[in-house]
């Protein structure tokens, strides 16, 4: 069957200038795009003339280049508004990344709404930014978490969710685990918690990046993520919430820029969204991230998903095609249910050991236990390697994969 | 470039294959301590047996890692099995020098030059090359630290 991709990659890898550098002489062969992806020259661009003629602090000044500052960040929010689908930027707070919109939410609304005996549904395949604000909430709270268990292929089994669901007050998961490739099936997930009286959080980590995201029609309340995964720079990430849930909100990190009055006995919160946005934000940082999703959307979100899909399938058959079963790959093996991340075993080689021995030929994939250490658990491993795709990757990256991990298996043959 | 060669030397893989004093002992008497790297989730199981001489009569190495880590933790239990505490605190520092990490240069004082003790490093000088690859350093040394806690309790 013939493999096509609606994208020029040879085009789009020219946008990408680290892609062209050499690692121990041997041309790079990026695969950690769910780690953090690679930057277009574009966002590169966009933040160096912001720095190089733009520069002023936002908000508040009068001059011309600090009220142009100021529409340039708004301007990114505006772009990331619309990439998204959200209804009013209103409801678009800039983060530091995803781990700090998942604490906010926790932080904000959770000690605003929760109290002892409350119930979270969290999954087993959470990573710990969408765990361990919980399990900090549970100490100081004492609410209730309960768990989605998983499928053997990596899926979560909701044949229990009603039960979990029942009483429960939040739902947060992930749409794409970062480490099973696993798409998971939002729209059902917010439908079943709004009909139990719960709110859902989506961790939007690993789908933000590759799939079109309507945060309307995801149903969601509260969606998080970074900018670093989607082409921007790092420093910057996203919380999207729900105007009602948000205005309704305590704020959460207090300071400049947050107040619309501060008195000797009290303050007044500003609007939204600068109430959850205290202090100089990461200024440069957003405006790379408008020119990011900017990017994204003149490429086509669907284009891209539909190029990781190929990827996906070339890469689940290349793999077992030349390895049978000495590689085992995590997470489901149809290509329609999962996204371009793939964990595997390969022989009884070690994730540290395969990732040295493939970075000799300048294949960068990850080693560790990915931030879902109960993941790990469950799994019964400690680590698992892993290599994740992006718009920029090609069969021809996979090709590297597999011919560095057949000389990782002959160098460790005993 | 460092290569491969530098970092898989034959012995390590040996070690790696044939794990000396791979187990477990009754505990008690013996004294059970874990390690973990929290970077990789390597985790190992550290089981010691001291006698009144504060010597090390046995020890057994259980839990999972990478081959650096477990080639490393196989070569520590050969080579501390049959000394004393003492003994083995003197190439604990020996091994951790030559890793690059000076106890004394951790506390924040000016690195003075350390005195280092003098003992022989035997099969575990095949780990050198690992300081070559910093972030294999953490492998190397997780079962030497594990079994420095280790000691500390079982004094305790
Ligand atoms: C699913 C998921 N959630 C949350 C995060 C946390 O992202 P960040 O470290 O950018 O806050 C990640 C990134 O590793 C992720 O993959």
């Amino acid at each position: 069957m013939a493999l096509t991709t609606p994208l020029d990659v040879d085009a789009i890898r020219a946008d990408f200038p680290l892609l062209s550098r050499t690692v121990h002489d041997t041309p790079i062969v990026y695969l950690d795009s769910a780690a953090t992806s690679q930057k277009p020259t574009a966002v590169l661009d966009a933040m160096d003339a912001y720095y190089r003629t733009v520069n002023a602090n936002v908000h508040r000044g009068v001059y011309f280049i600090a009220e142009q500052a100021t529409n340039d960040l708004e301007a990114a929010r505006e772009k990331v508004r619309r990439f998204i689908n959200a209804s009013s930027v209103s409801e678009v707070i800039f983060t530091k990344n995803a781990t700090e919109s998942l604490n906010l939410i926790v932080q904000s609304w959770g000690r605003a709404n929760l109290a002892a005996g409350d119930v979270v549904v969290l999954s087993h395949m959470e990573h710990h930014a969408n765990i361990v604000p919980w399990h900090m909430l549970v100490a100081e709270r004492g609410i209730e978490l309960r768990w989605i268990p998983l499928t053997p292929d990596g899926r979560l089994d909701l044949s229990d969710l009603d039960a979990l669901l029942d009483g429960a007050k939040v739902l947060s998961v992930t749409a794409m685990s970062n480490v099973l490739g696993t798409l998971n099936p939002v729209r059902q997930l917010t439908d079943a918690a709004r009909a139990a009286g719960a709110i859902s959080i989506i961790d939007g980590c690993q789908s933000v990046p590759h799939t079109a995201t309507d945060v309307q029609a995801l149903g969601a309340d509260f969606v998080a993520f970074s900018g670093h995964k989607l082409c921007g720079p790092t420093g910057v990430g996203v919380l999207w919430g729900r105007e009602e849930l948000l205005t309704a909100m305590p704020p959460f990190i207090g300071g400049g820029e947050m107040i619309r009055d501060v008195r000797l006995d009290g303050f007044t919160c500003n609007d939204l969204p600068w109430k959850f946005e205290a202090g100089t934000p990461a200024i440069a940082e957003i405006i790379g991230l408008g020119a990011a999703v900017d990017y994204l959307t003149g490429i086509g979100m669907d284009a891209i998903r539909a190029h990781e899909h190929m990827l996906t399938e070339y890469t689940l058959r290349t793999l077992a095609d030349r390895f049978g079963p000495d590689i085992a790959i995590h997470g489901p093996s149809d290509p329609d249910l999962r996204g371009g991340v793939f964990s595997f075993a390969f022989k009884d080689l070690h994730p540290h050991d395969i990732s040295q021995i493939l970075d000799q030929h300048a294949v960068c994939v990850r080693a560790g236990h990915h931030c879902a250490k109960p993941l790990m658990k469950l799994m019964g491993v400690g680590a698992t390697a892993r290599a994740s795709v992006y718009l920029y990757n090609t069969t021809a990256d996979i090709d590297a994969l597999a011919d560095a991990l057949e000389s990782a298996g002959a160098f460790f043959a005993f | 470039m460092p290569g491969l060669e530098d970092l898989y030397r034959e012995i390590i893989l040996d070690h790696y294959r044939n794990p000396r004093n791979r187990g477990e002992l009754d505990s008690p008497p013996a004294h059970r301590v874990e390690g973990f790297n929290p970077l990789c989730g390597d985790e190992i199981v550290v089981y010691l047996d001291l006698d009144d001489e504060r010597r090390i009569t046995d020890i057994r190495i259980g839990g999972q890692g990478c081959s650096i880590s477990q080639s490393s933790a196989s070569m520590m239990s050969a080579a501390v099995k049959g000394h004393t505490v003492e003994e083995v605190g003197d190439l604990t520092r020996a091994f951790k020098a030559m890793m690059s990490i000076h106890e004394s240069s951790l506390g924040g004082e000016a690195a003075e030059p350390v005195e280092l003790p003098d003992v022989k490093l035997g099969d575990l000088e095949a780990l050198r090359g690992v300081v070559k690859f910093p972030v294999r350093i953490k492998c190397a040394t997780l079962a030497w630290n594990t079994l420095a806690q280790g000691i500390d309790e079982a004094l305790a």
